[in-house]
Formats: C-alpha cells, structure tokens, sequence
C-alpha cells in the first residue's frame, strides 16, 4: 500500500505498524513512532493497522540542544 | 559544590550542556566529560531504516554516563510537542522532558500559550516537564500551576549568545520563586554569562552553541563548567552591593604623613 514515510511517499507491503517496520529494514533500531500524528508505542505497533495514504513518523535518538 | 535537585533527582554539576553542532562525535564526547556535566540534552529526528544514524549518537551518548533530558525543538504546536514528548519518554526510558513549543521562526520566542497548555497535558500525563519559557513572570506562575516543578527562562534567543538580556527580569523571577529550580536556558555566550546568571541566585545553566561552536570547544566546555562552579559560589558567598561613593579598602588609621 501507499505510505508516507517520515515525509516520502513509499509503497509497502504491510499490514500493520510492526511489518511495516520490518519491511522498512528497521530491524532492531531504537525507534519511536506515530501514525498521523498520534504516538504509537512499540507495544500496540502491532496492532495498528494502516491503510493507504497513512502518514507514519520513525524518529530516533539525535543531537540536540 | 552544594547539590542541586530536579524532581527529586540529585546532581553536583549545575551546567546542562546539548549534544548538537560539535565538529565531531570525538569533541563532543571530551567536551561533555571536561564540563563536568551530568545531564546532556538530546533530540528525536526522523531515522532511516537504511543509514540508522541515531543509532550510533544513542550509544555515545548512553556511553557517557550522563542523565538525558530530551527535548522538543521545533516543535511549533502543542500537538506536535506532546507527541514527540510521548515518543521520547518511550526511546530514552525518562519523564523528563524538555518543553518547547516555538512561536515566532525569527526569535525562537516561546510560544508562552502553547507552552502552558502543553505543560499542563504532560504533567498530567506523568511527565516532568523543564518548560523553556521566557522570563515573563506571570507565564512562570502559569507553568508552576500546570505542574512544572522547574522554570528554564531564556537569557537570549537561542543561539545569539547575547547573555542575559534582562537582567531585571531574571532577578524578578528568582525573587519571586526563592525554592524553585531556575535554569538559565539559551542566549548564553560567554562564561561570564554563565557565572553572571549563578550570580544572580539562578540554580543552573544549560547551554549548547556557546560551547559546540567555540574554537576550541573542550577547552570552552571546561572554562564554563569553572564559571559556573564560580558564580554558584560567589552567590552563597553573598556579594557587596555596589556603591557610589568610593571607600578605601585600606585602613585610613594609622596612615604615615611626611607633610
């Protein structure tokens, strides 16, 4: 399906935050997500389902001031 | 040097330095380590599945030893501040956060209205929220009644490193909140900022560009973290008022006279 990925449209295969995940080659990063602008912990990424036009947000740890 | 207390989490070291702009991961790690620094403020930016750059900056980070205190930089709505607050309670395993939410692009002026609504949700929330505000004092009292148990008012825009461009208001604010922790948060340039502001009675300095920027910025890094040391106690041993007048230091009695 059809994704935005941090600002990037991007065809998925994936049924839920968590393939999604996977399918993005994220593998064991330390990552944080939202899904159109709500914050999905890790432990329910499994159960958030997408659809097509989802905007998902993946951040991680950065240098900041 | 006396301790100094964060929702109930003790540090010695009363400078908070950020983590961002060092000309390498190298300068950053022995600046950290030369201030003498136990909280370091940190980010959450967008990662790639492929490149994984966060991945490396959390464990240099996490090998310093250091408390994080993450923020919300950016971030210019209250939506926006309690989703990446929320995200960031998740990655780096703390309450502590950071607030804040940008008003105006050319200042980096707190938006004060967002900053308290978006306080208030996260206190509630759990969340133990260093707001950065300015020093207007009626906003603080608001930030104090949303939950926050810290202030963190601005010297000067972030990144000027102008100093402490009220000092009135910053005395005000430490006046009106003697038990308070304050933290000067942004605009500092120089040292003598930093120790100017401890000077003042404030608990605690956190900088970032004043230190990454600087030429030699280990050596900057040191020199604040000796400021700061020497402000704190130029404070608790309570400085003269100034005078007009002059008076001589020297005793007058007992002078020689050869007229």
């Amino acid at each position: 399906m059809k994704l935005i990925v941090n600002g990037s449209p991007l065809e998925v295969e994936a049924e839920d935050l968590t393939s999604a995940l996977v399918a993005l080659d994220y593998g064991d990063a330390v990552v944080a997500t939202a899904v159109n602008g709500a914050f999905v912990p890790a432990t329910a990424r499994a159960g958030r389902a997408l659809k097509d036009g989802d905007r998902i947000e993946i951040v991680a740890p950065r240098q900041g001031g | 040097m006396d301790k100094l207390s964060f929702y109930g989490t003790e540090v010695s070291s009363r400078l908070l330095l950020g983590t961002a702009q060092y000309p390498s991961p190298q300068v950053l790690g022995d600046a950290v380590r030369a201030s003498g620094s136990e909280i370091v403020t940190v980010s959450l930016r967008r990662e790639s599945g492929r490149l994984r750059e966060g991945q490396d900056f959390w464990g240099l980070i996490q090998g310093l030893g250091c408390k994080v205190l993450p923020n919300t930089a950016g971030c210019h709505s209250v939506q926006e501040a309690v989703t990446t607050a929320q995200m960031a309670r998740e990655v780096f395993g703390t309450p502590w956060i950071k607030l804040e939410v940008i008003g105006d692009a050319d200042t980096l002026q707190p938006d004060v209205f967002g900053l308290v609504e978006a306080a208030k949700i996260l206190s509630d929330d759990g969340f133990q929220v260093f707001p950065y505000t300015t020093a207007d004092l009626v906003v603080a009292e608001k930030l104090l009644e949303a939950g926050c148990k810290v202030l963190m008012p601005w010297g000067a825009p972030i990144g000027t490193g102008m100093g402490l461009n009220d000092v009135y208001a910053l005395r005000s604010l430490r006046a009106h909140f003697p038990d308070v922790p304050l933290v000067v948060d942004a605009g500092i340039g120089r040292p003598s900022h930093a120790a100017q502001a401890m000077e003042l009675g404030y608990d605690a300095i956190l900088l970032n560009t004043a230190v990454s920027k600087a030429g030699d910025p280990v050596g900057m890094a040191r020199a604040f973290g000796k400021a700061i040391e020497a402000g704190r106690e130029g404070f608790l041993a309570v400085p003269i008022e100034p005078r007009d007048m002059a008076a001589p230091s020297t005793p007058v009695f007992g002078r020689a006279t050869f007229a």
